[in-house]
């Protein structure tokens, strides 16, 4: 057994020491599976920024109240006497001012990407005190909040780097006025960082909503507290609600991008995995025939098969080893915290996200490329101890 | 002035120098050599290793330039011609065949022969049928089709004078043709070369240490540090 | 030509690199043809806009209406031929997956602004003659299997019915073709005055104008006249060449473009140092063989095209391949199961994809190709 071992130790010892010779080979194997990990990470961090985004959204003690049959806040209408009736429900937070309820209401306007020049639909949300409060981690950043009863408004950091126009002290155009942008938020890199957001009473108005809402955001007091807040509206004769735990909501909107996504990113990684596995293949079938006559000695000398397949696989993994972290640490550089925005097929508006390369995605990449390596490595590792050894020692 | 000897003389070779260099070391090869060969001879040259034959043979044969002096072939200067015009040369005017044979392993023995035949006008059937003459006289035509993994190193080698002669060339060049085979295979490659002498008067030059492959030339020669003489060094 | 066999079989040397060589060229390619798709999903909207039409919008937002009213005074404005209006509906059909457009029209005025669809004479009319009747385009008639007298429900998320219901009924009556590749034949059209007596609320509003102009150089002109039109009023315009319109809709999607042009580079970076490095391989452990070529007399840039045309043969064998299973694979059909209204491979892009071929296998050959040529023969006989 501790023979066998040191057998294996010794034949990949050779193996990896006589790396240097073949570097033109071992490279391209190397830097090929690096591109296919770098490529299919820095895909899928799309779906998981956009993911993250939809996520540090919902907190899983929030819950959203829209009417019922609404598949979204575009779609869904309360009147503002309902929208009391609702904050009024068991199972909310309190505190000093009174339940955490948010009442708002939500239009979307256009405004010139930055990067394209063309319109890009925006959220413009018509809120009360108490969204600041149902939105973990909101925070102003610059400027200051707006005034309550007047035009102003305040834009979330994700609004103003992917849209013109939002930078303070510039005003947007609502109908025939100019609203003027008087400062910028941030909240966790929740949803609510793509919105642009107003005074509810201005709001309405201005779209000539009379006292209606679109939708109720709340903070339950307890996670639990779920069931009770939901039964109480959904039995109330005066309501006509559908209630959802917001991450629930968010997976809803997410589901259509998120999915489109990954779907293609694994498809292109899957498919560029296959070219790289070729790749290795080649590098290794290649590496092997260069080493027979060695390989062969080794055996004649008396080392078994198993250690020779060993080796042979071990510098494969080795390969792509460093192959997927370098591939891995590229993308990270490259792409992570990168911003873009796309569209939100649920209610047509824009959702500003950042490429999210996180730990899990890395190990993916990682692990994809071992894989890469291991299948590489295996074909030309079984045909190596399968040479008969006379016929090898005999190449020239 | 051309005497009886000069409109014999197929290959003139005049005061020629070659010099290897090895990093920054110099070697000299072969230093004011001079050899005619008139038309219609087998010349063996022999010599201890690293005496220069084979550079010898390759200059003669168009596949190396001279550092110093001239070497004419059939009236011509083939050190001065370009490196483009030399390989037309060659083509027309030189067979060689090899110690360890180089036949392509992706062609069959017709195809193989057929190869020099490539660079010329001939058509499709008509390479056809010169490679076919060729390999009849080296006696493989029930070699025909097969590749060279599956000739025997005699046949491998007849095969490389079938290629070598297909063209119908000025000059036969043979580097240690019979080095790589047993006794009794080596003797028949050396028989045909001697008939192709005999019978076809093609002119050879072949390189050897091997006294019996000499011993069938018309004229031996023996080359030490660079030098001809038509003696041994003991 | 006769030095084909001499390469091909030069090929079969080493069959298993050369396939797995192949193998991971096929597959770039295959990647480019199916990704080119992709692309031209995200842009054919874009080429098959008219040029001679525009689109009028509510200048907030797309989701704000604007009155039916103004459509004659579009209509007054000089340069303009024709204006009709469409609104967005927005129903479901059985469950929000099977999303497609549904878009109430007055269909005299969709046969007018909208040429390249085609429908028989036959159920035009029949359109004209049902009232709740509806156009369907072929695509997502096949998509459901939909027949001509079917009657489809669609529930309404946006617009609720006078008596109070959700589920609009349709009869399909009339199906419609795309005259070029690119037409969106997904769309759903049913008719204005059913659709306006049979809405709760939002009478006499509309959701967006199509413009015709008579002269296409004079677009942006037309189209600042009609905004100029309605500035100030409490309804203002925004108008842009429907080419725009549409681009500015898959802007907002994504920079689809540069992310598919990146993934490709990256791509072929790849394969290109795959490729590469088996003719580095292949000339290496042939030196010999090249020498004798070049002893027997073949010049050195024979040599030289010799490699060449062998890093050509493997790159063209799997490139081919490549491409034409990428075109197998689009033929089956749209992989998001109908958001995107069109899915084809366009002829451009297997015309870049080959000359894509020859590049490659030019940058993948050069360096070995000009070692091969620059051998120097008594040198190679020697080893």
């Amino acid at each position: 057994m501790f023979n066998w071992i040191s057998q294996v130790i010794s034949v990949t010892g050779f193996s990896i020491r006589s790396l240097p010779q073949r570097k033109g080979s071992s490279a391209a194997a190397l830097l090929g599976i690096a591109g296919v990990v770098a490529v299919m990470v820095g895909v899928l961090s799309i779906a998981q920024g956009v993911l993250k985004t939809m996520q540090s959204s919902a907190g899983d003690s929030n819950a959203i109240v829209l009417r019922s049959g609404a598949d979204s806040e575009m779609m869904s209408g309360l009147a503002g006497d309902d929208t009391r009736i609702i904050a009024e429900a068991p199972g909310i937070a309190r505190d000093t001012s009174g339940p955490v309820a948010s009442p708002e209401l939500f239009v979307v306007i256009n405004l010139p990407m930055r990067s394209t020049g063309t319109d890009a639909n925006v959220p413009l949300r018509g809120v009360q005190a108490s969204a600041m409060k149902v939105r973990a981690g909101f925070k102003m950043i610059e400027g200051r909040m707006f005034e309550w009863g007047l035009n102003e408004v305040i834009v979330g950091k994700g609004a103003r780097a992917q849209f013109a126009g939002l930078d303070v002290g510039s005003s947007i155009e609502v109908g025939q006025e100019m609203w003027p942008v008087v400062g910028v938020f941030e909240a966790n890199g929740g949803l609510s960082e793509s919105e642009i957001w107003v005074d509810a009473a201005v709001l309405q108005p201005a779209y000539r909503r009379g006292n209606s809402y679109q939708a109720v955001y709340t903070k339950l007091n307890a996670r639990d507290s779920f069931d009770e807040f939901k039964d109480s509206l959904t039995s109330d004769p005066r309501l006509n609600v559908k209630v959802m735990r917001e991450s629930e909501y968010y997976d809803s909107q997410s589901t259509t991008v998120y999915n489109l996504i990954t779907g293609l990113g694994t498809l292109i990684a899957v498919i560029m995995g296959l070219g790289a596995v070729f790749g290795a293949l080649n590098t290794m079938y290649t590496a092997v025939s260069s080493r027979n006559r060695e390989i062969a000695t080794l055996r004649a000398l008396g080392f078994r098969a198993g250690p020779v397949v060993i080796s042979v696989i071990s510098e494969s993994l080795l390969l792509a080893f460093i192959g997927g972290l370098f591939g891995a640490g590229l993308a990270w550089l490259a792409f992570d915290g990168y911003r873009a925005a796309t569209l939100n097929w649920a209610s047509f508006s824009a959702i500003t996200f950042a490429f999210d390369v996180n730990l899990k995605l890395l190990a993916q990449g990682i692990f994809f490329a071992m894989l890469i390596g291991l299948v590489g490595g295996l074909f030309p590792a079984v045909r190596a101890a399968r040479q008969p050894i006379a016929h090898a020692l005999r190449e020239l | 002035m051309t005497d009886k000897n000069s409109a014999d003389t197929l290959v003139r070779v005049s005061g020629v120098d070659k010099i290897f260099k090895r990093g920054s070391e110099e070697i000299h090869v072969l230093g004011g050599l001079d050899l005619d060969i008139p038309r219609g001879e087998f010349l063996a040259l022999m010599g201890p290793s690293g005496s220069g034959k084979s550079t010898l043979l390759n200059l003669v044969g168009g596949l190396d330039r001279p550092s110093e002096g001239s070497v004419e072939v059939g009236g011509q200067r083939i050190d001065k011609l370009s490196d483009r015009k030399l390989a037309g040369w060659r083509a027309r005017h030189v067979g060689l065949v090899f110690q360890f044979y180089n036949l392509m392993p992706v062609l069959n023995a017709q195809k193989n022969v057929e190869l020099p035949l490539l660079l010329t006008k001939l058509s499709k059937g008509e390479r056809k049928k010169r490679a076919s003459i060729a390999l009849d006289i080296v006696g493989l035509s029930h070699r025909a089709g097969h590749y060279p993994r599956q000739l025997s190193g005699g046949e491998q080698q007849r095969t490389g004078i079938a290629r070598a002669i297909v063209t119908d060339p000025t000059l036969l060049l043979c580097d240690e043709p019979t080095g790589d085979l047993d006794r009794k295979s080596g003797d028949e490659i050396l028989d045909l070369l001697q008939a192709l002498n005999t019978e076809q008067g093609k002119t050879i030059i072949m390189v050897t240490h091997d006294i019996h492959a000499a011993a069938r030339a018309t004229r031996t020669l023996y080359l030490n540090k660079g030098q001809l003489s038509t003696e041994p060094e003991d | 030509m006769k030095y084909f066999y001499l390469i091909f079989s030069s090929l079969g040397r080493k069959k298993l690199r050369t396939g797995l060589t192949i193998l991971s060229i096929m597959v770039a390619f295959l990647l480019f043809g199916y990704l080119a798709a992709i692309r031209q999903a995200f842009d054919a909207g874009v080429e098959v806009a008219g040029a001679d039409r525009l689109i009028v919008r509510h200048k907030v937002s797309i989701i704000q209406l604007l009155p039916q009213s103004y459509e004659a005074k579009i209509e007054q404005i000089d340069g303009v031929d024709n204006a009709a209006h469409s609104t967005w509906f927005g129903g479901i059909y059985q469950e929000p997956k099977n999303f497609f457009a549904q878009i109430p029209v007055v269909p005299g005025e969709l046969f007018d602004m909208y040429p390249e669809f085609i429908i028989s004479d036959e159920q035009k009319a029949a359109w004209l003659a049902t009232r709740s009747g509806a156009l369907v385009g072929r695509g997502t008639m096949e998509r459901f299997d939909w027949k001509l007298g079917d009657r489809i429900p669609i529930n309404a998320t946006i617009w609720g019915k006078k008596d109070g219901g959700r589920t609009w009924e349709f009869d399909i009556v009339a199906v419609y073709d795309g005259a070029e590749k690119g037409t969106d034949t997904s769309q759903f059209f049913f008719r204005y005055d059913f659709f306006d007596e049979t809405r709760a609320n939002g009478q006499g509003l509309v959701g967006w104008y199509t413009v015709r102009v008579s002269d296409p150089d004079r677009a942006a002109e037309v189209a600042t006249a009609i905004d100029a039109e309605f500035a100030n009023s409490p309804q203002e315009t925004k108008t842009e060449p429907e080419g725009a319109f549409i681009q500015g809709f898959a802007n907002q999607i994504g920079n689809i473009g540069f992310i598919i042009t990146s993934i490709m580079s990256a791509v072929f970076f790849t394969i290109l140092l795959v490729a590469g490095n088996t003719m580095a391989y292949a000339v290496r452990e042939r030196t010999s063989e090249l020498a004798v070529l070049k002893a027997i007399g073949f010049t050195d840039g024979g040599v030289l095209g010799l490699v060449l045309g062998e890093s050509l043969a493997i790159t063209f064998v799997g490139g081919a391949l490549g491409l034409g299973l990428a075109w197998l694979l689009v033929s089956m059909g749209d992989p998001t199961d109908g958001s995107f209204p069109v899915f084809y491979l366009p002829t451009s892009y297997l015309f870049l994809g080959l000359m894509l071929i020859a590049g490659m296998a030019f940058v993948a050959g050069i360096l070995p190709a000009l070692q091969a040529q620059r051998l120097q023969i008594a040198d190679a006989l020697r080893r």
